[in-house]
């Protein structure tokens, strides 16, 4: 328990990290105003396909900054960020099949 | 490499051979990563079962403001999730769900400012930004418990519908939902509903438990005596996780 990595520089010093807080509070005012756009665009644009590609395309883009910054995945080390990333590749593919299947459901019972 | 002296008979250090850390981090935040690869696949699945329950079933083809509720076709998510409290009777679509998450996302700020606090060895700050986040955690919980509360007791008038019930077709008024009645539309619906928030509000809540643990070992100076704050790293980065869901549940469950 007492093996312990040092990757950041202990400091007392306020002004350490300064930098850092910034960066924080610039992904929370992001995350923000797409939040804000998104009821924006619930309320104006009509129901349709354009309405939920840019719906997905802003909750991709919140994901983005969420893991990337929050949980610093974009600042580690290549071999971590694409361990993380490709196993994703198969919640793409099981998106992809099952909206094939609920579609098949529903002409089997409706077509 | 070239200033690497050896030994005879000591093996040259290699990236994956041990001795090394080729991910530049430490076991505890490797396996943090990829037990939340693990709760992707959990929540993916859930979301997934919802989209092809949604797929399979009639959507609402009318004009927006003709919406009534039925169990013909899939409801129209604002108009399910439109209460907020103290204001009864008013209608409100998704502006106490809107609430809801910037509670959330103000809380995975608090809690990646605790974690730059615990870099810097800042005491202090590591048991303000836990306590703000601890206070975020609860308030949100309390909202869903809400939502969950009127969601389950339904509107004043409730929904006529025709369910079968013991083989026959009867009509029938149905307040609110429960796994197999739902006035909003299909018991579907219902089912998806409570076992996604319910799900995720289940990770809130040991998330909860995960901070005050660590806001405790801060504040009697266990970490000072560790001479690390990497275990406010290792639950930040779950907390954070527990913010990714439900950004998603936000769109795929409230918004689409």
């Amino acid at each position: 328990m007492a093996e312990v990595h040092h990757h950041h520089v202990h400091n007392q010093d306020p002004e350490a990290g300064a930098e850092q807080r910034k960066a924080i509070w610039k992904t929370f005012w992001i995350l923000l105003i797409i939040t804000s756009l998104e009821f924006l665009i619930a309320f104006t644009v009509p129901h349709g396909i354009l309405k939920i590609t840019i719906f997905i395309v802003m909750t991709i883009v919140k994901a983005f900054y969420i893991v990337g910054e929050f949980m610093h995945l974009k600042h580690e080390t290549k071999t971590l960020i694409w361990s993380i990333l490709v196993p994703v590749i198969f919640v793409a593919w099981l998106i992809l099949a099952l909206m094939l299947e609920g579609n098949a459901i529903f002409e089997a019972i409706f077509g | 490499m070239a200033a690497h002296v050896t030994t005879p008979g000591a093996v040259e250090p290699k990236m994956w051979l041990g001795g090394i850390e080729p991910m530049k981090a430490s076991y505890g935040k490797l396996m943090m990563w990829f037990f939340l690869i693990s709760d992707t696949f959990t929540f993916s699945a859930l979301l997934v079962a919802y989209g092809t329950a949604r797929f399979s079933f009639p959507a609402f083809t009318g004009k927006h403001e003709d919406f009534t509720f039925s169990n013909m076709y899939w409801p129209v998510p604002e108009r399910v999730y439109e209460a907020v409290p103290f204001l009864h009777g008013v209608s409100l679509p998704l502006v106490f769900v809107g609430i809801m998450t910037f509670i959330l996302i103000a809380s995975s700020v608090t809690m990646v400012l605790a974690v730059e606090a615990g870099h810097r060895m800042d005491r202090a700050n590591v048991e303000k930004y836990m306590l703000w986040t601890i206070l975020g955690g609860f308030t949100f919980l309390g909202c869903q418990a809400w939502e969950w509360s009127h969601f389950i007791h339904g509107t004043d008038a409730g929904t006529v519908m025709k369910v079968i019930e013991n083989g026959t077709w009867v009509e029938k008024t149905i307040f609110g939902a429960n796994l197999t009645e739902n006035q909003y539309g299909p018991p579907a619906f219902a089912d998806f509903f409570f076992f996604i928030t319910g799900f995720h509000g289940t990770h809130v809540f040991s998330g909860v438990i995960l901070n005050i643990l660590i806001f405790f070992r801060a504040a009697t100076g266990f970490y000072d005596k560790r001479g690390s704050y990497e275990m406010v790293e290792k639950v930040g980065l779950y907390w954070h996780f527990v913010d990714l869901v439900w950004v998603f549940v936000f769109t795929f469950f409230y918004l689409v």
